[in-house]
C-alpha cells in the first residue's frame, strides 16, 4: 500500500534527475537569501554553479547544529517571517534550543511525508491514531497529528503523561495505532498491568514509534507485551520532524527515507569523508525542497548506513539502518566505543529483564567505570542471594562478552528508574565537568 | 506442614526496612519471625508474618518486589545438641539448608527454627521419619 505511489515507486534514475533539480534550485535560493550560506560558500570558494551532479555534493560544506545555536533564532531561515506560519524548536539540553520555521508549503509537504509513513507502517484511513507524542515545540505532536489528518484517519491528540488516562482512552476509544516513544510504549504497558486491565486485548494493531534509539530485541518485548506490530520512525526537528524516514511493515528491515524531499548521505565523523553504501557512519542530510528553512549537508549526529536494494515493498527510496545512537550519546569507556542500545540489546536477551536500566559512568583515578542498573522484577526475584548474585554476573559477563567493556551490574528496586513519557534517559556521565 | 514466608527485595540504601515495617503496621500486620541477608549492594528481607496474603499484597502495591516461598519450622529441643540431631538427619538425605533462622517465640519449651531446603518435602519426609516436631502455619502464624 503507498499514499503517494507515484512518488514512493520512482524508478532511480527519475529519482536521480528529480533530486539534482530540486538540489540546485535549493542552493541558489540559500545562496541567495541566507547570509550563513553566502558565507560558508564563499569561504570555500565555490559558488552553486559548481554542483553539476549528484556527486558534487560532497563539494559543499556542512551544517552543524552549532551553526544553528549560533544563527538563534532566526538567521537561517531562508523565507521572510510573514511566509512563516510555524514554529518549532528542540529541546536545548547544551545551552540554546535549535528553531525551525515552516512555511505553508513546508507544512503541506511534512504532512504528505508522516501519512506516507503512516501508510508504510500498515495505518490506512479509518483507523483510530493515539498520538501520544508531546505536543507543543516538540515536533512529534503536531508533526504525526497533521499526518494523520492527511491520509483521513482518526488522530486522538492526547499528547504525552497521564498514563492511567491514556489506558483508559485507548480501551474505551478503540484506538488501533499508538504513536510514542518505545520507552513510553513499555511503561503504558506497565501501568495497564498494574491496574488490572490486560492491554494485549486493546484494539492496537500497529505502534509507531521513535525520538529515540531502540533494538530489535526491544522490538520484540514491545510486540509480545502489546500484541501490535512495532514501527520504527525516524525523524529530527532541524530536518523537519518525525515522518523522515520509517520501516515499511512489509520488510521491517531498514527505514525508507523520503528522497524526493531529503538527500542522504553517510560521512566519516571523524573526517567529514563519504562512505560507501553499507558502511557505518553519521548521517548527514540535505533538504530539497524545505522553504522555511533549507539545510545543507546537514550533520545529522545519528549513527547509521545507507542501503540502496531493492525493497520487497516496492518502495525505490532508500533505507537507512536502525539508529545505534547518537554520535554525541556514544560513551567511550576505558577506549572502547559503547552505545547504550547496544547494553539494552544485551539485557533484553537476558530472560526477564526489563529494558529499564540506567547507565551510570564514572571516573576512578584514571580509570573509567561503568555501573549497569537493572530493575529486578518479580520474575527476576528469588529469596536465594546467591541466585540474585548469579544474575549480575551473568549481565556482567554477556555485557563484557559482546561489548568488551567491563561493567559492575547493580540490581535496584522496580520502577527505581525513572520512567519518562517523552525521551528515556539512560546515561548519566559523572566525568563530564 | 509448610509455611508461608514472604520475601522482599531491598535496596541497601536508608530507610528502606522502616518503609517496609511501616506499611506492614499500617495494614494491622504483625510480623513472627525476620532474618534479613544482605550484600554490599542489596538485601533480601525473609518474613514470617499473621497474613502473609495481604502483606505481600500491600507490599506489591507500593511497588516492592515481594515472592511467596515454603519453608519448614521445626522444633528444636532446648538441650546441648538438639539442632545438631536435626542436621545429621537432612545431612544423611543428602537435603542442603540453603538458610535458616531462629523464631522469636519458643513453643513450649523448644525453640522454633525456620528451615529454607533445597528439597523441602523429601526433608519433611524425612525429619517425620526421625521423630522431629514441624509446626502447622496457621498455628505459628498466631503464636
Amino acid at each position: 500500500m503507498f499514499f503517494n505511489e507515484e512518488f514512493e515507486t520512482l524508478p532511480r534514475p527519475a529519482l536521480d534527475a528529480l533530486q539534482l533539480k530540486r538540489l540546485q534550485a535549493v542552493l541558489g535560493k540559500v545562496y541567495a537569501n541566507v547570509p550563513f550560506y553566502r558565507a560558508s560558500f564563499d569561504a570555500a570558494g565555490i559558488t552553486p554553479a559548481v554542483v553539476k551532479n549528484l556527486d558534487d555534493l560532497q563539494k559543499l560544506p556542512f551544517t552543524t547544529k552549532q551553526n544553528m545555536r549560533d544563527s538563534y533564532p532566526y538567521s537561517l531561515f531562508a523565507a521572510p517571517m510573514e511566509e512563516i506560519v510555524r514554529i518549532h524548536a528542540s529541546s536545548g539540553t547544551t545551552g540554546k534550543p535549535t528553531v525551525v520555521g515552516y512555511t505553508q508549503s513546508d507544512i503541506a509537504i511534512w504532512s504528505e511525508l508522516m501519512a506516507r509513513s503512516f501508510v508504510a507502517a500498515g495505518a490506512h484511513k479509518g483507523d483510530i491514531i493515539h498520538n501520544a507524542y508531546g505536543y507543543g515545540l516538540f515536533t512529534g505532536g503536531l508533526g504525526a497529528h497533521y499526518g494523520a489528518e492527511r491520509l483521513g484517519a482518526s488522530v486522538i491528540p492526547i499528547s504525552g503523561g497521564n498514563t492511567k488516562r491514556q489506558i483508559m482512552i485507548m480501551q474505551d476509544f478503540g484506538s488501533t495505532v499508538l504513536t510514542c516513544t518505545p520507552s513510553y510504549s513499555l511503561f503504558m504497558a506497565e501501568e495497564a498491568r498494574a491496574e488490572g486491565i490486560d492491554i494485549k486485548s486493546l484494539k492496537l494493531r500497529v505502534g509507531i514509534f521513535g525520538a529515540e534509539p531502540w533494538s530489535e530485541e526491544m522490538r520484540t518485548e514491545i510486540e509480545s507485551k502489546l500484541n501490535l506490530t512495532a514501527i520504527d520512525i525516524y525523524g529530527l526537528s532541524e530536518i523537519m520532524g518525525p515522518g523522515v524516514a520509517i520501516e515499511c511493515i512489509e520488510a521491517k528491515h531498514g527505514l525508507h527515507i523520503w528522497e524526493d524531499h531529503f538527500i542522504p548521505e553517510i560521512i566519516n565523523p571523524e573526517t567529514g569523508e563519504r562512505l560507501p553504501e553499507g558502511e557505518r557512519g553519521e548521517l548527514v542530510i540535505t533538504t530539497i525542497t524545505k522553504q522555511g528553512i533549507p539545510l545543507i549537508r546537514y550533520r545529522t549526529r545519528d549513527i547509521t548506513s545507507l542501503s540502496y536494494e531493492p525493497c520487497i515493498c516496492g518502495r525505490t527510496h532508500a533505507r537507512i539502518a536502525r539508529m545505534s545512537g547518537r554520535s554525541d550519546d556514544m560513551l567511550i569507556i576505558r577506549g572502547v566505543n559503547v552505545f547504550p542500545s547496544q547494553i539494552e540489546a544485551v539485557l533484553v536477551g537476558i530472560e526477564g529483564v526489563e529494558p529499564h536500566y540506567l547507565l551510570i559512568v564514572d571516573r576512578q583515578g584514571t580509570l573509567d567505570t561503568l555501573t549497569v542498573q537493572v530493575e529486578v522484577s518479580e520474575h527476576l526475584f528469588s529469596d536465594e542471594i546467591k541466585v540474585l548474585q548469579a544474575l549480575s554476573r551473568r549481565i556482567e559477563k554477556e555485557i563484557k562478552d559482546m561489548l568488551g567493556v567491563t561493567c559492575t551490574a547493580k540490581l535496584v528496586e522496580p520502577k527505581t528508574i525513572q520512567r519518562s513519557e517523552g525521551k528515556a534517559t539512560r546515561v548519566i556521565d559523572n566525568r563530564k565537568r | 506442614m509448610k509455611v508461608e514466608q514472604i520475601s522482599i527485595f531491598i535496596e541497601n540504601k536508608s530507610g528502606r526496612l522502616a518503609e517496609i515495617t511501616r506499611i506492614l503496621g499500617e495494614s494491622t500486620i504483625n510480623i513472627r519471625a525476620l532474618s534479613l541477608a544482605d550484600t554490599s549492594d542489596f538485601g533480601i528481607l525473609r518474613l514470617i508474618v499473621n497474613d502473609g496474603k495481604t502483606a505481600a499484597a500491600v507490599l506489591k502495591e507500593q511497588g516492592f518486589t515481594v515472592s511467596m516461598t515454603e519453608v519448614v519450622a521445626v522444633e528444636v529441643p532446648d538441650r546441648p545438641g538438639g539442632l545438631s540431631a536435626i542436621l545429621q538427619t537432612l545431612d544423611r538425605e543428602l537435603i542442603n539448608v540453603e538458610y535458616m533462622y531462629a523464631f522469636v517465640e519458643r513453643c513450649g519449651g523448644n525453640a522454633v527454627i525456620i528451615f529454607r531446603f533445597d528439597e523441602t518435602d523429601k526433608a519433611i519426609a524425612a525429619l517425620t521419619e526421625e521423630n522431629f516436631n514441624m509446626l502447622e502455619g496457621s498455628r505459628l502464624y498466631n503464636m
